[in-house]
């Protein structure tokens, strides 16, 4: 069978292959080429080595702490925002698991902003924090800090939902047979929680821990039309931070480049961690 | 022990009575952004930031009429609605991100499942080797690819809403393929076999065989799409000829960006017609969606 199907190539194969190419394949290539080139084009270019990357941190002789800031920026954020999403979600899940009444519509509403994409759903929240801050003569963008915690809402407010969806499905899949021995042998709530609903629930404490994380280390769409990276460049994210380099100021576009690649090795050092503690708790089990 | 278990449950209920409300409570706080845009929606411009939350100018301490009389003042009507569609362009943007959203996702289903079947089905180098790439694609952050995609999309004459198509094909094959890999592996080749020595050719085999079998995954993979590609600003933002073609999110940006002062009447009205589609197509698809969401969280 496997010869009859090989000839087919063309037709199954090919159109997926070739978009590939020009979608994947050789910008990626062609990305990691342009980092070490001087360029305003893709075809107009010139070999300067490993000067965009130094010129990320030095400029002129001077530190530029634009992006190092910005790195630490984003790694506070990530942080705040894993800890309040997940938290909170599974909160949530573990009251819509009880069998209450309306659980299905508090489910549907949590969900929805999630279904909302970040422009429209910034926008939304952008009106309501300005509306309140204008009291205290402010506004989203006075501070770093108020930039801030404004990001922070929006993706929560965004993310709980969808991570409340996937703890409830993991919540499910704890066999009542164990909470009602635990019952029985006269546990309390808490105990059951912390001995036997949170052990349980560690795989998918990792799958959300994790799907924060990135969510949080790419978070651009919200950063833009939020914030837009205001007050100064204080509230730039690592993604917004390599666009603007690369499309704020012509000539920079290198450097915009290389940053880049710096954010995809540390997002693919993430996914590779991921990896590594997803499957080591598979062969525990 | 029966009187125990008899107050358990009398606790249980009580306390499930009490979580509802506190649920119905925090789900009314959830979505009350969304009624607040709404409202302020139909408030003249000048209104809503002096009186974001309220609906008239006048406390309704002052008596019925000036509360009335108040409401009347700030309301604007349609006109906010009408302001947001021609300064938007707006029904033009809804057909972009309409055709862009549908095609594409058409497009991924068929090719990537025809690809993850091949792939699974032919063992050698070059799928070995292809199967990886597709995996490695699907840790790298767009804006590693985004100046060489946009400049290479340019120079393929791809900046339409046709050529957007390819690109989204190439971007979001990486995803798709690996689940319908996931899902193929687990179908039996017997099936297939049977097929095949029936006289169908391995085009009949997949379309009448496999796909129908498929169809779980291509549901998740539809939906995953979809929700990334109608939402997605910055790819066609870079991609498409932003004179001529604007995405609804990216309608939105520019009508903040463009006009110096934001005009926030017709901003509101623009964000309620935005979020008016997905409202009802999440009402009407919601267990797919659900569904899909989780799938897809739990094998990405």
């Amino acid at each position: 069978m496997e010869k009859s199907i090989k000839k087919y190539f063309p037709i199954f194969a090919l159109p997926t292959f070739l978009a590939f190419i020009i979608g994947f394949i050789v910008p990626f290539a062609y990305g990691i080429f342009l980092s070490f080139c001087k360029f305003t084009t893709v075809t107009d270019w010139q070999w300067v080595g490993f000067k965009n990357y130094t010129r990320i941190f030095y400029v002129n002789g001077q530190l530029d702490t634009t992006f190092l800031h910005s790195i630490w920026y984003t790694c506070l954020f990530t942080a705040v925002t894993v800890m309040v999403i997940n938290v909170i979600a599974f909160a949530i899940a573990l009251l819509l698991t009880k069998g209450i009444k309306g659980t299905n519509l508090f489910r549907t509403v949590f969900f929805l902003p999630n279904l909302i994409g970040g422009i429209v759903l910034s926008y939304v929240w952008l009106m309501i924090f300005n509306a309140i801050l204008q009291k205290y003569d402010m506004t989203i963008v006075t501070t770093q800090w108020t930039a801030f915690w404004g990001l922070v809402a929006v993706v929560c407010w965004q993310q709980i939902g969808y991570m409340m969806i996937i703890y409830i499905a993991g919540l499910q899949t704890i066999s009542p047979d164990l909470i009602e021995a635990a019952k029985i042998d006269g546990a309390n709530s808490f105990q059951m929680l912390s001995k036997i609903t949170l052990p349980l629930m560690m795989p998918t404490i990792t799958i959300c821990t994790f799907l924060t994380l990135t969510n949080g280390f790419k978070l651009f769409d919200q950063n833009l039309a939020l914030t837009g990276g205001n007050p100064g460049k204080m509230s730039q994210l690592l993604a917004l931070n390599i666009y603007d380099t690369m499309y704020g100021t012509t000539g920079w576009q290198g450097v915009g480049q290389a940053k880049a690649v710096i954010f995809f090795i540390m997002v693919a050092l993430i996914a590779v961690l991921q990896n590594k503690m997803t499957t080591s708790k598979e062969v525990e089990n | 022990m029966a009187k125990n278990t008899e107050v358990s449950q009398a606790r249980k209920a009580k306390h499930g009575w009490i979580i509802t409300v506190f649920m119905a409570v925090l789900s009314l706080a959830w979505v009350s952004p969304i009624f607040i845009v709404i409202l302020n929606s139909f408030k003249k411009k000048a209104f809503i930031f002096r009186y974001p939350f309220g609906i008239s100018t006048e406390p309704l301490s002052k008596g019925w009429d000036k509360f009335i009389g108040g409401a009347k003042r700030m309301a604007a009507g349609s006109l906010n609605y009408s302001n947001a569609v021609k300064k938007t362009d707006f029904f033009h943007s809804f057909g972009y991100s309409m055709f862009i959203t549908v095609v594409s996702v058409l497009l991924i289903v068929v090719c990537c499942s025809m690809c993850a079947w091949y792939v699974v089905r032919v063992k050698n180098l070059v799928t070995k080797g292809l199967y990886l790439l597709f995996l490695f694609s699907m840790i790298v952050p767009f804006q590693m690819v985004m100046f060489t995609l946009s400049k290479f999309a340019n120079m393929l004459h791809l900046s339409n809403p046709i050529g957007i198509v390819v690109v989204y094909l190439g971007f979001g094959a990486g995803l798709s393929v690996f689940m319908f890999t996931g899902f193929v592996k687990g179908i039996s080749v017997e099936i297939e076999e049977a097929a095949m020595i029936d006289g169908c050719n391995p085009l009949q085999t997949f379309f009448l065989i496999v796909f129908p079998i498929l169809k779980p995954t291509t549901i998740t993979v539809a939906i995953l799409q979809a929700m990334w590609i109608w939402n997605d600003y910055l790819l066609p933002s870079l991609v498409l000829n932003i004179n001529k073609y604007k995405t609804i999110p990216i309608a939105i940006q520019y009508l903040k960006q463009s006009h110096g002062q934001v005009d926030w009447g017709a901003m509101m009205a623009v964000l309620v017609l935005a979020i008016l589609p997905i409202v009802i197509f999440y009402t009407f698809c919601q267990k797919y969606i659900i569904e899909g969401v989780l799938a897809g969280a739990v094998k990405g």
